[in-house]
């Protein structure tokens, strides 16, 4: 059997609750990030991501209380996110239990980052987030929530990112994000084929149809939504026997 | 029965100290061979660097100390990699405990490996009443071949050792600590061996 691949809840949190954006502008609360955890690992998530856009001074100290709390409650892994610019930041999210750490911003404004933290934790537990839209015919990453343009091409950035030491990468497209349209499955098609490590589809769920497109078209190894699954609009369990049943590997618990 | 889990700095350490919470097991963490001494068994965790894992168990004389050790032990991840003769990861030379050598992944696999895995095994009282198939969490880059040591099998290109065994020690692959039941179960086995 090969391996599974992974349904990815991501939770945004902000001041300690969970929210939920819509093109990366309006928020609404989708409850307490801890009871969500639970609720996603019962129904059979394979790992969680947390990104933090908390935008004040108290945010790594409510994150590290947070990343433990949910160390205690879960026994799937987690990856945590959201303003981590330092090697001291990385390993506070590590040794308060996180799995991995995820990165975004702080990449791009320094692309030694990653190197560095790759060499201080180890490849695997750092996933390099790339926001990006598709602008005439590149496609363009963006910074700071989607709010800022740098200059850097989506696939030599991602080809940088693992030539980095960076064990995986998370893919969105800001096309795509909160449309309910379906993943963007020609750019992952080619970062899939640019990248020896393993990437994961973001933006754009909308129905279980989307996650079988994104597995049976593209070799990504997870597929990742926020608001369709918080407001179960698709429900995790019949999501995967869906899968299943249409020969995606899945992991059936 | 207390669990002693051998502190040198690796990164899934508090994840292992929830699971053994989780089954309301007696544990603590220490660096220190006397300390560990009073241990009943012991737990080697293990996520990141091989080299940078064995100077840190050096400089510890955790090194000598395992080689030497007369109960049960369990390598998890990395951990169990470090029980080995030695790790294509920057050419390192392991605790030689066990005799196989890790390996890294073929090029037309996507490394790291991230994910969960079926595991496949025999009756074996590591996986006693743990479903036949179950799905286990893995992180890794590196592997051990099929060996004489191998117990358990699970498949990325190639199969391989999902978990090893030679003694007392005991070495598995995959994250029990982020394996859900199946992974607790597992735990909980190790201590009632």
């Amino acid at each position: 059997m090969s391996i599974a691949k992974r349904i990815i809840p991501c939770l945004d949190i902000k001041d300690s609750r969970t929210v939920k954006g819509t093109n990366f502008v309006q928020l609404k609360d989708a409850g307490d990030p801890i009871e969500l955890a639970k609720r996603y690992e019962i129904e059979g998530a394979d790992e969680l991501v947390f990104l933090d856009i908390t935008a004040t001074e108290k945010r790594s100290s409510l994150l590290s209380k947070l990343v433990t709390r949910l160390s205690q409650e879960l026994s799937i892994p987690f990856t945590v996110g959201g303003g981590i610019n330092s090697i001291q930041a990385a390993y506070t999210m590590l040794q308060h239990g996180a799995d991995k750490i995820v990165i975004n911003s702080a990449a791009v404004l320094n692309p030694g980052f990653i190197t560095e933290l790759s060499n201080e934790f180890g490849s695997q537990c750092i996933t390099v987030a790339i926001d990006a839209k598709k602008s005439n015919v590149e496609w363009q990453v963006f910074t700071h929530g989607g709010k800022k343009a740098s200059t850097l091409e989506l696939i030599q950035w991602a080809r940088q990112i693992v030539d980095r030491g960076a064990g995986e990468i998370l893919f969105t497209s800001m096309n795509h994000d909160g449309t309910k349209n379906g993943f963007a499955i020609e750019p992952l098609k080619q970062l899939v084929r640019a990248c020896s490590t393993p990437i994961i589809a973001s933006g754009g769920a909308g129905t279980k149809e989307h996650f079988y497109q994104v597995f049976k078209e593209t070799n990504v190894e997870g597929a990742l939504a926020a608001s369709v699954f918080h407001y179960q609009e698709i429900p995790i369990t019949p999501l995967k026997s869906y899968l299943n049943k249409n020969n995606i590997s899945v992991r059936i618990s | 029965m207390n669990i002693g889990i051998i502190d040198y700095g690796a990164g899934n350490t508090m994840s292992v100290i929830n699971a053994l919470k989780r089954l309301e097991q007696n544990y603590f963490v220490s660096d220190q061979p006397t300390k560990l001494e009073q241990a009943d068994k012991l737990i080697l965790p293990g996520v990141g660097n091989a080299q940078k894992a064995m100077l840190q168990l050096r400089k510890k004389n955790l090194d000598d100390y395992l080689k030497a050790i007369n109960k049960q032990v369990l390598g998890i991840c990395l951990g169990m990699q470090l029980l080995t003769e030695y790790t294509e990861e920057q050419n390192t030379d392991c605790l030689q405990i066990i005799a196989a050598r890790c390996r890294r992944f073929n090029q037309d696999q996507k490394v790291p490996k991230i994910g969960w895995n079926t595991v496949q095994f025999e009756d074996t009282p590591l996986f006693k009443n743990i479903p036949k198939s179950s799905y286990f969490y893995f992180v890794h880059s590196y592997f051990v071949p099929l060996d004489k040591s191998t117990i358990a099998s699970t498949n990325y290109g190639t199969q391989y050792s999902a978990a090893i065994r030679k003694d007392l020690f005991y070495g598995v692959q995959f994250h029990p600590e982020k394996s859900g039941k199946a992974g607790l179960k597992l735990i909980k086995n190790f201590i009632e061996l």
